[in-house]
């Protein structure tokens, strides 16, 4: 028993494609025969892969979920940013030049207004919750784009580390929310071309909860919203210490 | 089939160096666009290799298995996310992460309402 223990833990990332490709194939046949294929076995998978991650928090109380027991660790080096952007890439294959540069347009429109969404947002709720500050304020409505974007701004603006955390956590939330609501409302939104999957990259900003939610309702549209959900964090981190703190630091007068 | 992996991976480091080098230029510690630069070279490289005739299904296997390996990565990462803190970072963080993803779907809605897009 030692020995197996040894075994998986020296070989965390072979591990990871057994777990994960074991999940995929039970939540397919559960789609299938109990399901009538109405939700895809991959938005399953996904969905019961962050249940297993908020399993993985209580039982190991870490930061990388499932990925903090022993045995799964190998989870955090598939799921780990090197190979989920090496995968978005590859997607591109699948992808046509013609219809992102027909596109190109709505997708930066779609960035501008996704950022000034989300800060928005995040900053009407920071002020409700009794925040009053330019700096918590703003590293919160920065939170609230992508769990990158919080604390870049926070840092930058001098946040307090409670506030910080709270940004992150924020962000967090928000990949979970979009990878979940993505397959559901989809159809209801018009989320079924690559133009709209492009904008829906835009808009939505967080590249993991662009990819998870799309490639749960169609993963043809994937690369299209990955093109556009790439810039966003990188924007956000561009405008929200900057002109927003500033916009928002003379608001506050 | 190596050969189209290292053009995957080419276009990568290239992407990501692209993106490394605007976030320099722009003053921000990220990396601007990295995977989108990236997805461009490929496409791009594609065409390049097509045209000479160089393109192969093989070479293209190599890429299509990395295609076909994202869904697996996303589940994997969905599992390593840092779900139990994120809910129990309080009612403020659950509120921020959601409503305004839901008005984004609004706006989503409207705006290719609008447009029409292909």
């Amino acid at each position: 028993m030692e020995a197996l223990l040894k075994l998986i833990d020296k070989n965390g990332l072979i591990v990871a494609f057994l777990l994960v490709g074991l999940l995929t194939w039970l939540t397919d046949v559960f789609s299938k025969k109990i399901l009538a294929s109405k939700i895809p076995g991959s938005a399953i998978a996904i969905f019961l892969a962050l249940v297993f991650g908020y399993l993985g928090g209580v039982l190991a109380d870490g930061e990388n979920g499932l990925a903090d027991l022993p045995l799964f660790h190998g989870l955090s080096i598939l799921g780990g940013s090197m190979f989920r952007d090496f995968a978005i890439v590859s997607t591109a294959i699948g992808a046509s030049f013609f219809l992102i540069r027909k596109s190109g347009l709505l997708g930066l429109t779609s960035l501008i207004l996704g950022i000034g969404v989300f800060f928005l947002g995040g900053v009407v709720l920071a002020w409700v919750m009794g925040y009053r500050d330019a700096v918590s304020l703003c590293t919160i409505g920065a939170g609230a784009c992508t769990y990158i974007v919080g604390p870049v701004t926070g840092g930058a603006i001098g946040a307090s580390s409670e506030v910080i955390a709270l940004s992150i956590g924020t962000g967090v939330v928000k990949t979970i929310a979009v990878t979940i609501f993505t397959p559901i409302l989809a159809k209801k939104i018009g989320l079924d071309s690559p133009g709209a999957a492009m904008a829906f990259g835009g808009i939505m900003g967080t590249s993991s909860g662009v990819a998870a939610g799309l490639a749960a309702t169609d993963p043809k549209l994937v690369p299209y919203g990955a093109v556009t959900a790439t810039f966003y964090t990188g924007l956000g981190c561009l405008v929200c210490p900057s002109l927003f703190y500033l916009v928002l630091n003379w608001l506050l007068g | 089939m190596i050969k189209g992996l290292a053009l995957l991976s080419f276009s990568f480091l290239l992407g990501m160096w692209t993106g490394d080098l605007l976030g320099a230029w722009l003053g921000i510690e990220a990396n601007v666009g990295g995977v989108g630069f990236a997805m461009i070279f490929l496409i791009l490289l594609k065409e390049g290799f097509s045209k000479k005739g160089w393109w192969s299904t093989d070479l293209e296997f190599g890429i299509e298995f990395w295609n076909k390996l994202y869904i697996p990565v996303v589940i994997a990462m969905a599992a390593s996310l840092n779900v139990k803190s994120a809910l129990s970072s309080g009612i403020l963080a659950v509120l921020a992460g959601t409503i305004p993803v839901f008005f984004a779907f609004w706006v989503f809605k409207i705006l290719v309402k609008s447009v029409k897009p292909s």
